[in-house]
């Protein structure tokens, strides 16, 4: 495989996630299946990674392991030096809407973590989180009377609320229809660029990758390993018919094997 | 018309009063056609209740019923749910205790009577205990499937929001659960209605139960016999709705499917 | 190596459950040991009862009448029910005009009909198929109101979509949606029958498992007969629960139930 574009984590930042030598092994009915095989990489604090791949490649498994839920067959996961061994409040897994607590209000659910904070202090924090997901007048609403973008938009306020470092996100806008999801795409980055959140994005939607991330990580079908690392050196807000931001998607195409004429 | 069309207001209450107009007629008629002596028209049975109701003696029996119901199945809920939250978030010691629990609970808890009545005498225990066992296993059963089948999903989200075990269980597992175990409880409910009736008929002197026997065997008073079962499906009725009330709560209505 | 992982896991499994019914069948016979007035069998008195009741011809006899009683109310009940449910779930006024009717009859316990049954029938089999009869109508009626009245709109116009009419729409839409809350219904509703012939049968007749655990007391407190006959109930109704499971597996049918 040649890495034509492949580049190194920006130097000026500090690294926050690394993944070193990972590899991952089901058992299934005593059948052994790989499901990830020797995966190599490095995050840089406040950036923001997309893992890119076929559906059912393994890369939700990846995230798993970086957020504590599973633990690798072989080789560490590290955050901060240390190595991952279960979920931790510091990273905080979104996943699609599904996530948000059914039996609590919008309130309840941002509020959900933050149960150790004095009153007053939790009410301004879940009051500052409505307000910058727009759920303002949805407080005491249930999740039920909400559509798929407004639930989607509290569990990502339900994660930041948190003050985490760090979120994984796992296709997080797959659910919804095609205008909410750019919508909420333009939302995420306002988001990210306020509070410069480490963020690990999976999905399988290569315009969204190459329109959201720093770095695009590039992975193969079962069992994953790295393709290809590119670097997105389109500054935000990126112009999505720019010459170089054609080139870079156009390029992942050709690299997934996709012709881009149908 | 199928029943996709929307009947208009009048027909809600016209409906229900035509058909069970009809009814009480087709008794009426059917007790004069065919001369008994023994079984009563509605009118005889409406008399019953008011002689039921002038002597005093129905209040104490409704209480007696309705008291011994509470304890029974208060103890169940007591007991049952947290053992079921338990057993459920321990999958290994469910393991162990299920086919205990799949051999005690079949047994009908009316066959538990005479040994009720070694442990306890005759009396409201008895009777309490009956209630306790038929209403038990019914939510044991639904918490331990309200807890398993909590998607995993708010598990890892609670995990993931550092909370401990204890914590995890009263803030995600249950509220999760809950729903399913509201459905279990009102089930249990129900039986504890049926089961206090039968036990009030073999194991007391009084309640509900002990009317409708009481009733036949002292002097073949068939009126107050239906007028007391008439009661008991009343009283029942009357849970069953108080119980849905619970159910549309809005912190667990997102777990019933067919609510508008 | 693997093979021998998981074998000895499998071991484990079976072993902790039968570890634990040990371990409470020891506490069984260490309390009844305890215990000054040896009126309760311990766990090998109840075997030798079993033993007994089998040397008797008694045990496969009062099983079989059991079994009987409530074959025939049961499968009366669901002949009857099933389609007067799904009629009336279908026809929005008929389900009106019904639904309070039914829902009061439903809590009345079956057991207080016994004095009614008693009358109609005599004390003999009759009655006693009759009780389980009216135990299991009406829940397997509301069952079926429900199954019909909960089919998605969507079946329905797609169905008519395809240009079927009435009665290919009943048996090719209709039916398949609404069997497996069907197969629900009948497996609970077997249960009650089951709860329910053990208590006509301590009443209305001298014969049958429930007559076996009165009599067994009444006629010389034989304990360790009553507590045999209570396992054997346990047990069958256990095997009828599964029976019916099984049928909830059949594949045509699995839809209706969650996929995990």
């Amino acid at each position: 495989m040649s890495q034509t574009q492949s580049v190194i984590a920006p130097t000026a930042l500090k690294t926050k996630l690394s993944v070193d030598r990972v590899s991952m092994v089901f058992e299934r009915d005593g059948k052994q299946t790989d499901v990830l095989d020797d995966i190599d990489l490095e995050v840089g604090d406040g950036e923001f990674v997309c893992l890119l791949g076929p559906s059912g490649c393994g890369k939700t498994t990846l995230l798993n392991a970086m957020a504590g839920f599973l633990s690798p067959t072989s080789g560490e996961i590290r955050v901060d030096g240390e190595i991952v061994r279960k979920p931790d409040p510091r990273r905080i897994f979104v996943f699609q809407e599904r996530g948000v607590f059914p039996w609590l209000t919008v309130e309840g659910n941002i509020g959900f973590g933050l149960s150790k904070l004095p009153r007053a202090e939790r009410e301004k924090r879940i009051a500052h989180y409505v307000k910058m997901v727009g759920l303002q007048g949805f407080e005491k609403t249930y999740p039920q009377e909400l559509s798929g973008g407004m639930k989607q938009r509290l569990e990502v306020a339900r994660a930041l609320a948190v003050n985490p470092d760090m979120l994984l996100l796992d296709e997080p806008f797959g659910a919804l229809d095609s205008i909410t999801r750019l919508i909420m795409r333009g939302e995420l980055l306002r988001i990210w660029e306020a509070e410069r959140k480490t963020i690990i994005f999976v999905t399988h939607d290569i315009d969204e990758a190459v329109q959201l991330a720093d770095r695009v990580v590039v992975m193969s079908a079962r069992p994953a390993t790295i393709q290809q690392i590119v670097n997105i050196d389109v500054p935000h807000p990126r112009d999505i018919s720019s010459q170089r931001y054609l080139q870079l998607r156009d390029g992942i195409f050709q690299q997934i094997g996709l012709a881009h004429k149908l | 018309m199928n029943g996709f069309s929307q009947p208009g207001r009048v027909e809600r209450v016209f409906w229900p009063i035509l058909a069970t107009a009809l009814l009480l007629a087709l008794w009426c008629y059917s007790v004069r056609w065919s001369g008994t002596r023994v079984f009563p028209s509605p009118v005889e049975v409406e008399r019953g209740l008011a002689e039921l109701l002038r002597h005093h003696v129905l209040w104490g029996d409704i209480v007696d019923s309705l008291r011994r119901v509470a304890y029974g199945y208060g103890a169940a809920v007591a007991i049952g749910v947290p053992l079921g939250l338990t057993l459920g978030w321990y999958p290994a010691a469910n393991q162990v205790v299920n086919p205990v629990m799949q051999i005690l609970r079949p047994i009908s808890p009316i066959a538990w009577i005479p040994v009720a009545i070694i442990f306890f005498g005759v009396g409201d225990d008895a009777a309490v205990f009956l209630i306790f066992l038929g209403s038990f296993f019914p939510i044991v059963v639904a918490a331990i499937n309200g807890v398993s089948s909590v998607p995993a999903v708010y598990r890892h989200a609670g995990r993931n929001f550092g909370l401990t075990p204890p914590q995890l269980l009263a803030k995600v597992l249950f509220p999760a659960a809950l729903p399913q175990i509201l459905v279990g409880l009102r089930i249990a409910l129900g039986i504890a209605w049926l089961v206090v009736v039968a036990a009030e008929m073999i194991a007391v002197d009084s309640g509900l139960g002990y009317l409708v026997i009481d009733s036949r065997n002292s002097g073949k008073r068939y009126d107050l016999v239906v007028a007391a079962i008439l009661l008991i499906g009343v009283i029942g009725l009357v849970l069953d709705v108080l119980f849905r009330r619970l159910e549309k709560l809005r912190s667990v209505r997102w777990g019933f499917r067919f609510e508008s | 190596m693997r093979d021998d992982n998981a074998a000895r896991m499998n071991l484990r499994l079976l072993l902790r459950p039968l570890a634990f019914i040990a371990v409470l069948l020891l506490l069984w016979e260490i309390g009844i040991r305890r215990q000054s007035s040896h009126l309760l069998p311990g766990p090998w008195g109840t075997v030798e009862g079993i033993v007994d009741l089998v040397r008797h011809g008694l045990l496969l006899k009062y099983i079989v009448a059991s079994l009987f009683r409530v074959t025939w109310g049961f499968t009366l009940a669901a002949a009857l029910a099933i389609p007067l449910g799904l009629a009336v779930g279908w026809y929005r006024r008929a389900e009106m005009a019904l639904n309070p009717i039914l829902q009061i009859l439903r809590p009345i316990s079956p057991l207080a009909w016994i004095p009614i049954a008693i009358l109609w029938f005599g004390v003999g089999d009759l009655a006693a198929i009759f009780l389980i009869f009216v135990g299991c109508f009406f829940p397997l009626m509301l069952t079926a109101i429900n199954a019909v009245r909960s089919i998605p709109a969507v079946y329905v116009n797609a169905g008519r979509n395809f240009g079927l009419g009435t009665p290919s729409l009943v048996y090719r839409v209709l039916y398949p949606a609404v069997v497996p809350n069907l197969i629900v219904g009948l497996r609970i509703t077997l249960g009650i029958a089951w709860l329910v012939v053990v208590a006509a049968e301590m009443i209305a007749v001298s014969s049958g498992l429930g007559f076996l655990i009165v009599d067994a007391r009444n006629a010389g407190n034989r304990y360790d007969l009553v507590v045999a006959g209570m396992l054997i109930i346990g047990v069958i109704g256990l095997l009828l629960d599964l029976g019916m499971q099984s049928l909830e597996k059949v594949k045509s049918f699995r839809w209706g139930y969650s996929e995990d």
